[in-house]
């Protein structure tokens, strides 16, 4: 609530908010997916879900790249590290984020050549640099982080740089949604649609959810008075029997997406058969894999990766709270022994992580008051 | 991983190289300068003075005046204040004019 305080448009929020709770059939509770962690983390830093009315109850998606990366897989980008000609490069965001071995930073402490980067093309930089060694970028994140790397690809391409790999780990959030809705253990009534994939992706990709599914999905931006919006545009549809896809973002979004960003997705990457995601189990064509024509660059081709299957550790339930089944503060490990000092599970790792968000910025009372 | 920082264009890199993919531009983000990739948006046509979203070194859309006002004060009320200027000084492609051999070829 403080920070609400601190916006020119505060007066709209807490109207917003009120029309909110006028709409809402207090018989009946709701149940709102956001489905991206930037909004995770948004709603918690400014405490929207303190302005809601009790019967709104909003599930945290899998929008965050790091949180739905099982384990094997960060262990099997880290053992690449173990090859003395490697440089591993990654984003801040990856760097702690725990393998069954320790986390890429830990690793880094015992003297593997592990670098953290800020842009994709870095690498090249890193590449041209080090002729000697062979950079290896563990790539991850959505649709708005895979065209950077597909430009980083076909820049590496047009100037012959050789040393250079991609460990992509790039993965798709419609196919990640219509995984949720095809869960017996998931009820949601609407979906927060995501800011940033959307500006790449456009608004048509999520019309199955509304033609297959008849859920309204509202895809919104990230500052307070956007997501107290889209939740009342979802609160209008579902009151009103409708179930759209709307874009509150438009300011931003575009109806069709990024053309461009789009076509050198397609140049470089194709889509997997299946991919395993952290919570949700192997969801079919929901992650890209570096194509043919690209094979060159590609870390799983050339170092002939083993595959590494891993299961979280027993006491965590990341996979749970990914899921919206248990809250964060419902998780056995929460606070106590996992925290974003010693994470446990990737979700108390990243900003944008269920976990992480909840224990900033809300008191961890909940959390232990609930255990008592 | 999601954050995209605003940022305005002082000047659209010019190269000499005809390949269709090299476009940078020089963006002021918070009064740190850097190059930005800018081939996402380079379609809509991109002009010194145009704000635009920057995301891990790439320009990722055109976003107006007010939009990126609004969204640099959201990101200081979010304490993202600091992580996106170290983010923005660590883009390895150097500063404006300190540009090295190397960057030409980037």
């Amino acid at each position: 609530m403080q920070f609400v305080d601190e916006f020119r448009n505060k007066e709209l929020i807490q109207k917003t908010a009120q029309e909110i709770a006028r709409r809402v059939d207090p018989k009946i509770q709701y149940r709102i997916m956001e489905v991206c962690g930037g909004h995770t983390f948004s709603i918690y830093r400014f405490g929207l879900h303190e302005l809601l009315p009790p019967n709104i109850e909003l599930i945290h998606g899998p929008g965050c790249p790091v949180c739905v990366l099982p384990m094997g897989r960060i262990d099997e980008g880290m053992s690449l590290a173990n090859d003395d000609s490697v440089i591993l490069t990654a984003f801040g965001d990856m760097m702690r984020v725990p393998g069954k071995k320790g986390s890429p930073l830990e690793l880094k402490a015992k003297g593997r050549d592990i670098r953290m980067i800020y842009s994709p093309l870095d690498n090249l930089k890193l590449a041209i640099e080090n002729r000697d060694k062979k950079i290896v970028f563990f790539a991850i994140g959505f649709e708005t982080t895979a065209p950077s790397t597909a430009l980083t690809l076909i820049q590496a391409k047009k100037l012959g740089i050789k040393n250079f790999f991609v460990f992509s780990n790039h993965v798709l959030i419609v196919p990640a949604i219509r995984a949720i809705l095809d869960s017996p253990d998931m009820r949601i009534d609407g979906f927060i649609g995501p800011g940033h994939v959307s500006t790449v992706i456009g608004c048509q990709p999520y019309e199955f959810i509304s033609k297959n599914y008849r859920k309204p999905i509202v895809i919104s931006g990230f500052e307070p008075l956007d997501l107290l919006e889209s939740i009342l545009k979802i609160v209008q549809q579902l009151q009103e029997g409708r179930n759209e896809v709307e874009n509150q973002y438009n300011r931003v979004v575009r109806w069709e997406g990024n053309r461009t960003a789009l076509k050198v997705i397609q140049e470089v990457f194709e889509l997997r058969p299946y991919f395993e995601w952290r919570g949700l189990g192997f969801i079919s064509q929901s992650a890209l894999k570096i194509n043919k024509s690209y094979a060159q660059w590609d870390a799983e081709e050339h170092f002939q990766l083993n595959r590494i299957v891993l299961t979280d550790p027993k006491s965590s339930q990341c996979g749970e709270v990914l899921k919206g089944v248990l809250k964060p503060y419902q998780c056995k490990l929460f606070g106590k022994v996992c925290n974003p000092e010693h994470p446990v599970g990737a979700l108390m790792v990243s900003s944008e992580g269920a976990c992480a968000a909840y224990y900033q910025h809300t008191g961890r009372k909940e959390g232990i008051t609930d255990s008592l | 991983m999601c954050l995209a920082i605003p940022g305005k264009v002082i000047e659209i890199i010019s190269t000499k190289d005809s390949s269709p993919f090299f476009q940078f531009a020089v963006v002021e983000i918070s009064s740190v300068r850097r190059k930005v990739n800018i081939e996402l948006i380079k379609e809509e046509g991109v002009l010194p003075g145009d704000w635009v979203l920057v995301h891990v070194g790439f320009a990722l859309e055109k976003i107006s005046y007010q939009e990126a006002q609004e969204q640099l004060q959201m990101l200081s009320l979010l304490g993202e204040e600091k992580q996106f200027i170290e983010e923005i000084q660590g883009y390895r492609l150097g500063k404006e004019r300190e540009d090295g051999p190397q960057d030409k070829e980037l």
